[in-house]
């Protein structure tokens, strides 16, 4: 099947027209090199790193073709055969892939030095006597775009196991806290676990999660997101489980297919499939649970008028868009807005802003623009990457970003105030 | 393709709008038909008629064949490469240059998708009904060019009772200009209806002067399923024998249902043999009359239950759901062979019959759906491309719902064109001396046979 109802949605083919840049062209190659016809070269590589891997083209596709299967296959090939390898490409790869994103004491450790760096006073020092010039180009590039991060980090906010203040656990839940979530979102990864004590949740959080794997899926490293499959399946004995909860759009997306992951993996197929079957966007899980609405006198003044920015791999990968609309919906005082093309790609795409900074540029500037229009006082959104791009975008115009779920654990706390 | 060709195509365009290594041509190398494949010897892009003129010229002199494409939609193998030719790609040429609400027209550059001219001719209060099912991607020089039916067919007619003029390149690339702005116009032949539906083979359309119609003040949506495919077949003939003509009568077979269900999660019920989707606009007053008129012959004639959309946004749900129908065909098998055979509205549940028995008989796998309305059905065939054994039989089985077609005095295609996929059954529609006659216009538009060479016929 080949009739092109992907192509209006497609944001790189929108850009060029042109079909190499779209999903059916993406694919029509992929199928060359499986035929024989075509082999894996530079062209087919750069074509699939230009590709954001959105995945708006899955929601527009009725066949219902897994491009997110082909996606990762073929970067998987394209690392395999090399075809992109440089010394720098390698050594950035190495050090994100094999060391940050797979050892989370590591991480956590570097996210303490750049915190220090943003904090200190030395970044200023830094950016004003023209050192960052001396610094490798991808380096230079992603300095700017490094989220801020938090004073305490999940586990100084969260304890393993926290219960509801009140009458008996509905349900028992476990809480993923992520990467970057984690020590730049520290505070939006306590607000979670508070909406979920606030509706019957009991919630276990293990210390030092590792990351859930979608980097290395996405960036052709399907190994070692089989290993960080199984680490993060290991942490928890899931019978004792009601859900397993993720916050993140990104991770989100990648969790739920661990059983795709490892189906051929005879100690882990079975449980991955009972990982996948109890995984749940927070959202997802809000509205399945029958969430409580907060009462008419907790609105905050700062955001009474609200849009909603939808994370690609949440609404596209995960299939979850009216949900976190009831959410903000549900908030007292809070009118909410529809954002003009909420599901097209804000141009964060995990590290795509660092690839391809001229598309992702683009990409940021039609959001903004669209976010602008609403004349919304803030703007709502479930993956910290979009988060980071979006507050880039939206600097000095005065518009708060934030999450469905901050918003709801507000509203929550100003109840128990009584303020509002 | 010869580097000097190439050179002469770089300076009449530029660099960046010609396309020739391997992995930007593949991508081209075929449209919307399935199983139908050739590569071009290169894509250019030009960005107006004289630019197209410039390619028409380089291409005439040293017979380089020239295969028109917009987004590659199409269904028949209209825009599928001759081998080593140059793609004209039109997709660039996208504005909409004017709107016109005094006499009720738009003028569109040949790249604007099919839905953007129906969402500007909204600003205005207008209509631009054509909505082929994928209206959201293809443009409307393809439209003009397979002259393109759709889902309102039945009351609105198609692509060629909407276009009142056009900007074409002829084969020699001269720029002509047919039609104009009149209401009323019987001066020299009527060009225009000649490029209509001629599948690139006559000429590159360039621009296009659109009729729009105010737009309907009200519709409604409804929904009736039946037990049996026949039933809903008799409900359609009962319905234009009562003298309503509706907006649309589309239905779709159960095998179509469930595939359009398992994408679209609309709650089409999954059960039934046979869903029809009714819809009428206009006057609030005829509509409301039309569409209880149509609800009771629908229960008079078998049907187990009518739905009415409750509100606008179901309405667009129901009607976007079932233009994904073709595509959502492929969930059940890779391949799906469309048929777009159209026969007289009485030889209608006859028609739907013999296409059953004949998917029986060689023990196929088919999904039916379709502008019954129109009398034009979509059967399916759900097939590998790379089982040949079951490809013969498909080719069987088409060459018996083609000759049973004809002999019921329809027509190999209703609106998906002949291109490639009809080609070896028009020979049985048109006998000599109309298929001469074909043969004789496009000689003599065409003399070096550039343009689309093996498409329509040979």
């Amino acid at each position: 099947m080949h009739c092109g109802m992907c192509l209006p949605t497609c944001p790189t083919y929108a850009e060029t027209k042109n079909e190499k840049n779209s999903p059916r062209g993406r694919i029509s190659l992929m199928r060359a090199i499986a035929d024989g016809e075509l082999d894996v070269s530079r062209a087919f590589a750069d074509e699939m790193y230009y590709c954001l891997g959105c995945l708006a083209c899955e929601t527009a596709c009725p066949a219902g073709v897994d491009y997110t299967g082909l996606f990762e296959a073929s970067r998987a090939e394209i690392e395999a055969a090399e075809v992109l390898a440089s010394p720098g490409r390698s050594f950035w790869r190495r050090v994100t892939l094999d060391f940050l994103f797979l050892h989370p004491r590591l991480f956590h450790f570097a996210a303490r030095l750049l915190r220090f760096y943003q904090r200190t006073g030395l970044r200023k020092c830094v950016r004003g006597s023209g050192l960052l010039m001396l610094a490798p180009k991808r380096l230079r590039a992603l300095e700017p775009l490094a989220p801020e991060i938090s004073r305490r980090f999940s586990q100084q906010l969260i304890a393993p196991v926290e219960r509801p203040r009140s009458g008996k656990p509905r349900f028992c839940v476990a809480m993923l806290t992520g990467c970057v979530q984690d020590v730049a979102f520290a505070r939006l990864n306590r607000d979670t676990v508070e909406v979920l004590l606030a509706n019957g949740c009991e919630v276990m959080t293990p210390r030092l999660q590792p990351c859930c794997g979608s980097l290395h899926a996405h960036n052709g490293e399907l190994d070692q997101a089989r290993v960080l499959a199984r680490r993060n399946i290991d942490l928890y004995h899931l019978d004792s489980l009601d859900a397993i909860i993720s916050n993140a759009g990104g991770c989100g997306s990648h969790l739920r297919k661990y059983g795709h992951l490892l189906k051929d993996d005879p100690d882990y197929a079975q449980k991955a499939k009972q990982w996948d079957d109890k995984l749940r966007d927070i959202h997802e899980w809000l509205a399945e649970i029958g969430f409580r609405k907060p009462s008419q006198d907790s609105a905050v003044p700062e955001t009474n008028s609200v849009t909603y920015h939808e994370s690609c791999h949440l609404c596209h990968g995960q299939k979850i868009s009216r949900e976190p609309r009831m959410i903000l919906e549900s908030l007292p005082g809070v009118d909410f807005v529809e954002l003009p093309e909420s599901n097209w790609c804000c141009g964060s795409a995990g590290i795509y802003n660092i690839t391809q900074p001229e598309q992702s540029a683009k990409l940021q500037e039609r959001k903004i623009r669209h976010i602008r229009g609403t004349r919304a006082s803030a703007v709502a959104m479930a993956n910290p990457g979009c988060h980071i791009q979006i507050e880039h975008g939206l600097a000095e115009t005065g518009i708060v970003v934030t999450s469905p779920v901050s918003l709801l654990a507000e509203a929550y706390r100003r109840e128990c105030r009584g303020d509002g | 393709m010869q580097a000097d060709i190439l050179q002469e195509l770089e300076q009449a365009l530029a660099p960046d709008r010609i396309l020739t290594q391997k992995e930007d041509l593949l991508p081209y190398s075929f449209d919307g038909t399935a199983a139908m494949k050739s590569m071009p010897g290169c894509v250019v892009f030009p960005e107006s008629a004289g630019e197209i003129s410039a390619c028409l010229k380089i291409a005439g002199a040293r017979k380089i064949p020239v295969v028109t494409r917009g987004s590659g939609t199409g269904l028949s193998g209209g825009s599928v490469p001759v081998e080593d030719c140059i793609v004209l790609c039109l997709v660039r040429m996208d504005q909409i240059e004017e709107v016109d609400p005094r006499n009720l027209t738009l003028l569109a550059q040949t790249g604007v998708i099919t839905k953007a001219i129906d969402d500007a001719a909204a600003e205005h209060g207008l209509f631009y009904p054509p909505d082929p099912g994928s209206m959201k991607i293809s443009t409307i020089g393809g439209n003009v060019a397979e002259n393109s039916g759709g889902l309102r067919g039945l009351k609105y007619g198609v692509t060629r009772d909407y276009v009142m003029g056009m900007e074409v390149v002829l084969a020699d690339g001269e720029i002509a200009w047919f039609g104009n702005k009149c209401v009323k116009d019987v001066a020299g032949y009527s060009m225009r209806d000649l490029f209509i539906g001629s599948e690139g083979t006559l000429g590159i359309i360039t621009k296009v002067l659109l009729k729009l119609l105010p737009r309907p003040q009200a519709r409604r949506t409804m929904l009736a399923t039946y037990d049996s495919m026949e039933d809903a077949a008799r409900t359609v003939s009962a319905i234009i024998a009562a003298q309503i003509i509706p907006c649309s009568l589309e239905f779709l077979d159960q095998v179509t249902i469930r595939c359009v269900e398992d994408y679209a999660k609309i709650g089409l019920p999954t059960e039934v043999a046979a869903l029809l989707l009714m819809e009428t606009d206009g006057h609030p007053h005829v509509v409301a009359e039309e569409a209880l008129q149509m609800a009771e012959i629908a229960g008079e004639h078998g049907a187990v239950d009518v739905h009415t959309a409750r509100d606008e946004a179901e309405a667009t749900r129901l009607a976007s759901a079932r233009r994904t129908a073709f595509s959502a065909l492929a969930r059940v098998k890779p391949t799906t062979i469309l048929e777009d055979v159209t026969v007289p509205r009485d030889k209608l549940t006859e028609m739907v019959h013999f296409i059953n028995e004949v998917a029986g008989r060689y023990s196929l796998h088919i999904g039916t759906f379709g502008h019954m309305g129109d009398g034009n059905l979509h059967p399916t065939f759900l097939t590998d491309e790379r089982d040949r054994d079951e490809m013969e039989k498909v080719e069987k089985a088409l060459d018996e719902i083609v000759a049973r077609t004809i002999e019921v005095g329809g027509t190999i295609t209703g609106e998906h064109g002949v291109g490639l996929a009809k080609k070896k059954y028009l020979a049985h529609q048109f006998s000599d001396p109309s298929l001469a006659l074909l043969k004789k216009l496009k000689q003599t538009l065409d003399p070096a046979n550039i343009l689309n060479p093996g498409k329509i016929f040979d």
